[in-house]
């Protein structure tokens, strides 16, 4: 076994949990698939594994620990307009449990959260709970390089079950993609600086997991849809 | 993320030897980050040039490992799993046995708690 001291990343990590666990969220937000649930990395997905890196790189004089320390501050602010991203006020720290609200054609709204997996100065990753539209994890990353200081998002995810699969084959790559250069694009903004997003997608593994079909049970999208459709009914009874 | 960029430098061994006919051992040492793909993919390639259907990783001297270091474990399942090998782990001290539980990794590597058991697949 490993010595006793205490490593270097202690602090960085979540500490483990079965179950997440959402704090206070505002009244309007649709809280669903996120309390109770597990978290599920690419390891639990469905769908064939991407690695999908967007980029753009800032001047050099911005730090890449003052880029962090702005993205933590600031994400919701970085997304795109009906989105929503209700997480701790304080910041991202490692072990945070946060509420998504993504919104989707026709007035509907998508229900989902991440977990904040790992935090430290120069990065931070989320990881996803079971019926999110991907397995995975999203890292955050700065770094110095010889042309600037490259501020980057990287997505290591399969799609969580076959209905999301058929979803991004079918433009939900695209979407995804249109979300993280209007975020980049708005963090580069933020420094003041009007950048080219740098997009790679590249499939890791084509083979999709079929053990791992039943994770339609767990689906977001239709338990958030069921519920937006229900709400009429709901307000009629109250 | 970037070692560097804290004032610390970053150090990445990997030693790969032989466990019987069909079984490498990779001993990690150090820190495992993005920035150890090389090395890492390197080691995993030596490992399995005979044949090896085992990998066995031992973490016994693992200093430091962050979300980057845990994606590359993920690349490296992957590469094997297309090659019919498997990969399981030994030397884990608690904390990292508590995020291999937290990402959920120790749903495709099985956990030994000694070399001996993880060459025996004993638990």
């Amino acid at each position: 076994m490993g010595d006793a001291k205490t490593p270097r990343d202690a602090g960085n990590w979540a500490q483990r949990g079965t179950d997440l666990h959402l704090g206070d969220v505002p009244a309007d937000a649709i809280n669903l698939n996120v309390e109770g649930r597990s978290v599920a990395g690419p390891v639990q997905g469905f769908g064939k594994l991407w690695q999908k890196t967007y980029r753009v790189v800032l001047p050099p004089d911005v730090e890449p620990a003052g880029v962090i320390s702005a993205w933590k501050s600031h994400f919701p602010e970085f997304w795109p307009p009906k989105n929503h991203f209700y997480g701790n006020m304080a910041g991202i720290n490692p072990g945070d449990v946060a509420l998504i609200n993504m919104g989707l054609p026709g007035r509907m709204k998508l229900s989902t959260g991440i977990l904040v997996m790992y935090a430290d100065d120069e990065s931070f990753t989320f990881m996803t709970p079971q019926g999110h539209m991907f397995a995975g994890w999203i890292t955050f990353s700065a770094h110095s390089a010889p042309e600037g200081t490259v501020a980057q998002a990287q997505v290591l995810m399969r799609a969580s079950d076959p209905l999301y699969e058929i979803g991004l084959a079918f433009g939900g790559h695209r979407q995804e993609d249109r979300f993280w250069e209007h975020t980049l694009t708005m963090l580069a903004r933020h420094f003041g600086a009007e950048c080219e997003v740098d997009m790679q997608r590249v499939c890791v593994d084509k083979k999709r997991q079929w053990k791992r079909a039943g994770n339609l049970k767990h689906n977001a999208a239709i338990r958030s849809t069921i519920y937006m459709l229900g709400t009429p009914f709901r307000r009629r009874k109250a | 993320m970037s070692q560097e960029g804290m004032g610390v430098e970053q150090t990445t061994g990997m030693d790969v030897r032989r466990a019987g006919e069909r079984t490498s051992i990779i001993d990690v040492k150090g820190d495992v980050t993005s920035a150890s793909e090389g090395p890492l993919m390197d080691a995993f390639q030596k490992a399995t040039d005979n044949g090896e259907r085992r990998v066995v990783l031992n973490f016994n001297d693992l200093e430091y490992m962050n979300s980057g270091g845990i994606g590359l474990l993920v690349t490296m399942l992957v590469r094997a799993k297309r090659q019919g090998q498997q990969i399981c782990a030994f030397g884990l001290n608690e904390h990292y046995r508590q995020i291999f539980e937290l990402t959920r990794l120790d749903d495709a590597i099985s956990i030994f708690d000694s070399e001996e058991d993880s060459l025996s697949g004993g638990s």
